[in-house]
């Protein structure tokens, strides 16, 4: 299955990764190589299967929707790469 | 040194030694922490080493024993974990460069079960990154080497475990099986691997690859070492919306059932493969002849999708880990990467600096399964081949208590004999993917080793929540097989 490089590209922007030009193309080769062999599936007629999205059938299990507060925020904080206080600091998203 | 050496002591003898006074938990440490140092430029099988945190525990697991205090069934043995499991105050890395000195926040679902059950824990095993990979060559922290071979792989993802398992550096571990990653280096390295019935054993804190398949298992050097294990980690869990609900049987007396009457199907499409070992078919036989001379009965089934198995899931798994891991973007944990001028650019160098080749190879597929137009085509119609496995196993299990095959086509292979080829690479997983598709339970136990001296793992499959007949299954065979015994790393001298 051919992949096009805009394909590889455009797939590589919706999974938000820089590609260098010899990923790009390596990536495009392997990725139609792959899906090559995952097009075996259309010998299936699957018409009439119902999709499985859970391996063991359970009910949706519920629980009351209480808001409760981590109890160490400075653990979660500590691993952040850039920090302003109790604040995650990220580059200008609004540019001006 | 007594005599067999310590670090060929089971789980069970290490714990009841301990219990009975026989050694300390400071001195069987301290003896693991020697040799760890000592087999660790040799294999590499663990990410993270706790030596202070080691010995501060089991000292006061001596403590506690001298008091009286003692409680739970692993009071004071040394383990492992993958490190896929969050651990409070132990770096977690999940084999990833973009996770590399992540401090958790709090403690895994099994990482507090094996802390509970008063267990040391040692370090953190190497893993592929993120858990995608068949031989643990994948990991940013380097490639683990198998102990019986260090020329060739593990096994993966949890290959780490298993190679410290055979290696003798820890008594047991907890690995992950989305695919075959506890079955597969258990077969490869000699040791018993069990993925447990899905929503057996709670993915809290587990870092995510593929929610619908990933299940925790222990991977230790006997099969009663593994119901006891099993035994400590499984259990609801309501921090997990897909932990099940149901009581957790007492494993062990399972070990030792008898098999006599007990059904054995054979999937035939597991042994017609041109890709399987004669060598591995044999071992597997003879597996077989143990079990019917007990008076088991062998049955032929068929799992007649068994070919679509790699194609569904390596578009479930990839499709799936491309959404588990969008919330590594370089913002509120793990790297960031310099100089980017805005948020996206940020978050976008940040990934490509971040992932291995495996992972974003996996994230491209999984991106382009979900995307629009494709949606359908690719992941929709793979979750319904899934459906079309589940029905083959339920189809089988009319006629059989448990279906016997090889856990991997081939004994180890070579480090870097197909980095280059994924699909290759993606192919020693081919009998192990099916199971994790309908939820099953799996168990690879060691039956024999190759010419060469490599081991080689036959694998039981069982209904869902029937891991006792695993143990009854896997426990005659091991007891009828001549154990590998230690691998030949492990039988280095490396003690004063």
């Amino acid at each position: 299955m051919a992949i096009t490089r805009e394909e590889t590209l455009y797939v590589a922007r919706l999974a938000r990764l820089a590609l260098s030009d010899s990923d790009a193309d390596l990536l495009r080769d392997q990725l139609g190589r792959l899906l090559d062999y995952m097009k075996q599936l259309d010998r299936l007629d699957t018409s009439d299967v119902v999709p499985t999205s859970h391996a063991v059938d359970m009910g949706t299990p519920f629980r009351e929707d209480v808001v409760r507060p981590f109890g160490d925020r400075e653990a979660i904080l500590k691993n952040a790469p850039d920090r302003a206080g109790d604040y995650f600091r990220v580059p200008r998203i609004i540019e001006d | 040194m007594p005599n067999p050496p310590f670090h060929e002591w089971t789980l069970i003898e290490a714990a009841r030694k301990i219990r009975d006074g026989e050694i300390s938990s400071r001195e069987l440490t301290a003896a693991l922490l020697e040799r760890i140092a000592a087999l660790e430029p040799k294999i590499n099988a663990y990410i993270t080493v706790l030596p202070e945190a080691a010995m501060a525990r089991a000292a006061a697991c001596d403590e506690e024993r001298a008091r009286g205090k003692a409680s739970g069934a692993l009071h004071g043995v040394p383990v492992g974990l993958k490190d896929i499991f969050c651990t409070r105050g132990v770096q977690t890395t999940c084999g990833s460069r973009i996770l590399a000195g992540f401090d958790p926040p709090y403690d895994a679902g099994v990482a507090s079960k094996v802390l509970a059950s008063g267990a040391v824990l040692l370090g953190k095993h190497n893993m592929d990154e993120f858990a995608m990979g068949s031989s643990t060559e994948t990991s940013h922290f380097g490639p683990t080497r198998n102990p019986w071979d260090p020329s060739r792989i593990p096994g993966g993802s949890s290959g780490g475990t298993a190679a410290s398992v055979a290696a003798g550096t820890c008594f047991a571990g907890v690995g992950t099986d989305t695919g075959g990653s506890i079955r597969q280096p258990a077969a490869l390295c000699g040791v018993v691997g069990l993925k447990p019935t899905y929503g057996r054993v709670s993915r809290y804190g587990m870092i995510a690859f593929a929610s619908s398949l990933d299940q925790a298992g222990p991977l230790t050097r006997s099969v009663a070492d593994a119901a006891a294990m099993l035994g400590i980690i499984a259990g609801h869990d309501r921090r997990d919306s897909t932990s099940v609900d149901v009581p957790v049987p007492d494993y062990l007396p399972a070990v030792s059932r008898p098999v006599r009457g007990m059904r054995i199907g054979l999937p035939r499409e597991y042994f017609e493969g041109a890709g399987l070992d004669p060598e591995v078919k044999a071992a597997v036989e003879r597996a077989l002849k143990i079990l019917t001379d007990q008076g088991a009965v062998a049955v032929e089934v068929s799992l007649p999708h068994t070919e679509y198995a790699l194609s569904t899931y390596y578009l479930i798994a990839p499709a799936e880990a491309s959404s588990n891991l969008a919330r590594y973007d370089g913002v509120r944990y793990g790297h960031r990467a310099e100089g980017a001028s805005g948020l996206i650019e940020m978050m976008s160098k940040t990934r490509a600096e971040g992932f291995g080749a495996e992972v974003k190879r996996r994230i491209m597929i999984g991106t382009y399964a979900l995307s629009a137009g494709y949606y359908e085509a690719f992941y929709g119609k793979a979750q319904k081949v899934r459906t079309l496995i589940r029905r083959d196993f339920a189809a089988a299990f009319e006629k059989a208590d448990a279906l016997l095959t090889p856990t991997t086509p081939t004994p180890a292979f070579r480090i870097g004999e197909k980095t280059g080829d994924p699909l290759t690479m993606y192919l020693s997983d081919i009998y192990t993917i099916p199971c994790n598709l309908a939820g099953i339970p799996g168990i690879s136990v060691p039956c024999g080793l190759s010419k060469s001296g490599l081991p080689i793992g036959a694998q039981l499959l069982a209904k869902h929540f029937d891991e006792e007949t695993l143990f009854a299954v896997a426990g005659a065979v091991e007891r009828a097989l001549p154990a590998p015994g230690a691998a030949p790393v492990a039988s280095a001298p490396v003690h004063k």
